[in-house]
């Protein structure tokens, strides 16, 4: 959504990764903990670059392992430093036990996916395996459908990060965002240096009044502290939507925690996350000539799941086309179909469902193969179904 | 700085009243590694902040909602406290730079053999090859004590764990223990030694000498478990003064690359002495283990001549 804007901007030709860096040295950061993965490789290169040209204002540590990477971080964060770091895939993986000292800690930081498939067989190109791995480890999970949506969402991600003092993942698909150039609208260092500030006071390893932190917790207290995550989490929605609002402020840009396209007067919505969402959003209009009433709806925010903010737009839709990038093994459905089918329960609302898995290991997905799905969807058919999609026709 | 003056600590009258690991935590009695974490934060001249490997040290004096922790405390897991640290530091420097931050505080590592030896020699290599300022401190208790005495990479050759038991193919462990001092040193680190908690003034002093350095330093300090060891908890520190004075624990430093042994151990006891008073040996003074105790004899052999070697080159 577009509105007005007070600060000027300067229009670049980058990819989602240079986007991404420069985000992060805009918002003046302190630390920058991080090892080389494709596709998240060029953010490390390129903090290197402004390192070692005097154009970063913080220490850049060059880890071991991306398990160190979230170590030095979380290390970074309990000295009370601005931290960031990137990683992909394996990357991510090797770091799972860190991400959840990292919110159990209540630690604000902010991380850049590039979402990448997950070995076997080794793939390095795009799908959401990586992040669905981690998807319950009390992370902030965000979704970029472009390079400037993730340069924007990095620099929002600090604040609302330092606000519910929980980490914040920005997700951008792999290649797809990472290493495709696009005009990026930037905005000036000062006025992103003004929008972030300084991270609010908290409690760190440098109070003069020594501090314990990631104690052993009995069976007595443990479930508290987790109590108090979650409810750091459920209130988390307020927090990001008005850092949205005030970043709206000076970069005309808003997103939101859904984006639809035609959804609310569709019969058929394709519910997604990531980059393909561009893909189906332009098969809409199309089969909305042909008299196929479809939308699409792109997930902004997939972690707080923006629950009411979906049923609201899907509420006249008969059938969800629910497409993921990762896969549920042995599961009622795959991740994000579960989701919105958990969504729809809450409210006592009952749809048919498609519960697809597509684009794994960067397969491709093409506006045919959108047109062919919401035509597959468009007929009569049974409540539920689920299936890999590979492209081309449906029978 | 010189290997002479400033950091020897020569008295008890020298050493600062002031405590910064509070009495009353859950310790066994006779545990050596708290003796080996309270002696090292009196030798600091000034407050640190620490970080602390999962392990008995932090199990005991952790366990919410009290602290025996008198200064800056933070456990995140078990094989990163050396990445943690790094990040603190790094932090530190960073926050300086910016004018938010007035002073670098010290940074200390407590981490046991297995998060030194095992798990954690990943991160503590990452550390060392990147030059933080950090004083990492190895308490070394030969197994993985607060899971149940099972064996790790420092665990000696020989000696009975749950997971390397004697018997009629076994000696006990069949590896010897893994020079993790030597690992330390190749990585051109400005300071390293080892030090006994029996040995106070040693292992004060040397942790005052690792404290000042401008850059990653190591010390290796030998602190018995009454418990995984099986001895009587109140010869805690004669076991470790016994494993020095039988040459099977050396003392020594290597600063700036050169080696020094600074307990010059003449008229080494016989191992027996050591062996004797533990539980986890007591099986290699059977006649049936006599190979295996020979065998260990020889390592310690090897690993005196091979340290005085390099102190006289």
């Amino acid at each position: 959504m577009e509105v007005q804007r007070s600060t000027e901007v300067k229009k670049a030709f980058m990819t989602g990764d240079d986007a991404v860096a420069h985000a992060a040295r805009q918002s003046r950061v302190d630390l920058v903990a991080a090892y080389p993965i494709t596709p998240q490789t060029i953010i490390v290169e390129r903090i290197a670059d402004f390192a070692a040209n005097g154009e970063f204002g913080g220490e850049f540590v060059p880890v071991e392992s991306e398990h160190s990477a979230m170590s030095a971080c979380i290390g970074g964060a309990l000295a009370g430093a601005r931290v960031f770091t990137a990683t992909a895939s394996q990357g991510l993986a090797l770091m799972h036990e860190m991400l959840y000292a990292a919110s159990g800690l209540r630690l604000p930081m902010v991380m850049a996916v590039a979402n990448r498939a997950l070995n076997s067989p080794l793939n390095i190109h795009n799908d959401h395996s990586d992040i669905m791995g981690s998807r319950d480890s009390g992370w902030i999970l965000l979704f970029a459908e472009n390079a400037e949506e993730a340069y924007d969402r990095v620099i929002q991600a600090f604040r609302i990060s330092e606000a519910v003092n929980l980490p914040v993942a920005v997700n951008m698909d792999g290649f797809t965002l990472t290493h495709s150039a696009e005009v990026v609208r930037m905005l000036s260092d000062d006025a992103v240096g003004t929008f972030v500030g300084r991270p609010p006071r908290r409690s760190t390893m440098l109070d003069k009044v020594p501090k314990s932190f990631g104690m052993m917790s009995l069976p007595d207290t443990y479930q508290y502290f987790k109590d108090d995550q979650l409810r750091a989490m459920d209130g988390s929605p307020a927090a990001i939507s008005s850092v949205e609002r005030e970043y709206a402020g000076i970069s005309g840009r808003n997103y939101g925690p859904v984006k639809s396209l035609h959804a609310e007067d569709a019969d058929v919505v394709m519910v997604m996350l990531g980059s393909y969402a561009g893909t189906a959003r332009a098969a809409v209009e199309p089969l909305r000539a042909e008299g196929l009433k479809v939308g699409v709806l792109s997930l902004g925010w997939y972690r707080p799941f923006p629950s009411g903010e979906l049923l609201r737009a899907v509420e006249r839709a008969s059938t969800l086309v629910v497409m993921d990038r990762s896969v549920s093994h042995g599961a009622p459905m795959h991740p994000l179909a579960s989701d919105v089918a958990a969504a729809l329960y809450r409210a006592g609302a009952r749809k048919r469902i498609l519960s697809v898995v597509y684009g794994l290991g960067g397969r491709w997905f093409t506006e045919d193969d959108a047109r062919a799905l919401f035509r597959y969807a468009s007929k009569p058919g049974p409540d539920f179904e689920s299936f890999f999609y590979y492209g081309g026709e449906m029978r | 700085m010189s290997s002479s003056g400033g950091p020897q600590v020569r008295s008890l009258f020298e050493i600062e009243r002031k405590e910064r690991l509070a009495p009353g935590h859950r310790a066994c009695a006779g545990c050596g590694p708290m003796i080996a974490v309270r002696q090292i934060l009196q030798a600091a001249q000034e407050d640190p902040v620490v970080v602390n490997a999962t392990g008995c040290v932090e199990v005991v004096t952790s366990v919410y909602p009290q602290t025996a922790w008198l200064v800056p405390w933070a456990h995140v897991a078990f094989e990163n406290s050396a990445a943690v640290a790094s990040g603190v530091e790094a932090a530190m420097r960073a926050l300086k730079a910016k004018g938010e931050l007035e002073k670098e505080r010290p940074v200390i590592v407590f981490a046991g053999d297995g998060g030194t030896f095992d798990i954690g020699i990943q991160a503590l290599s990452g550390a060392l090859e990147r030059g933080h300022r950090m004083l990492y401190v190895c308490y070394d208790n030969e197994a993985y004590m607060n899971t149940g005495i099972q064996r790790s990479s420092a665990t000696p050759y020989g000696a009975w764990t749950t997971t390397s038991p004697f018997g009629k193919a076994w000696p006990g462990k069949r590896e010897r223990k893994k020079d993790i001092m030597g690992i330390v040193a190749a990585h051109g680190v400005p300071y390293a030694a080892t030090a006994s908690i029996s040995h106070w003034k040693d292992l004060m002093t040397k942790a005052r000498k690792a404290l000042s350095y401008d850059g990653p330093t190591f010390l290796h300090v030998y602190a018995p478990c009454n418990r995984g060891w099986r001895f009587d908890p109140s010869l805690t520190v004669e076991v470790a003064k016994r494993a020095v004075e039988t040459r099977f624990f050396p003392l020594y430093e290597i600063e700036g690359g050169k080696y020094r042994i600074t307990l010059p151990v003449t008229k080494p006891r016989p191992l027996e002495d050591f062996l004797s008073l533990q539980g986890r040996f007591r099986h290699l003074l059977l006649p049936e283990y006599k190979e295996a105790l020979e065998t260990l004899k020889r390592m310690v052999d090897e690993q005196w001549e091979r340290l005085s070697g390099m102190a006289r080159a």
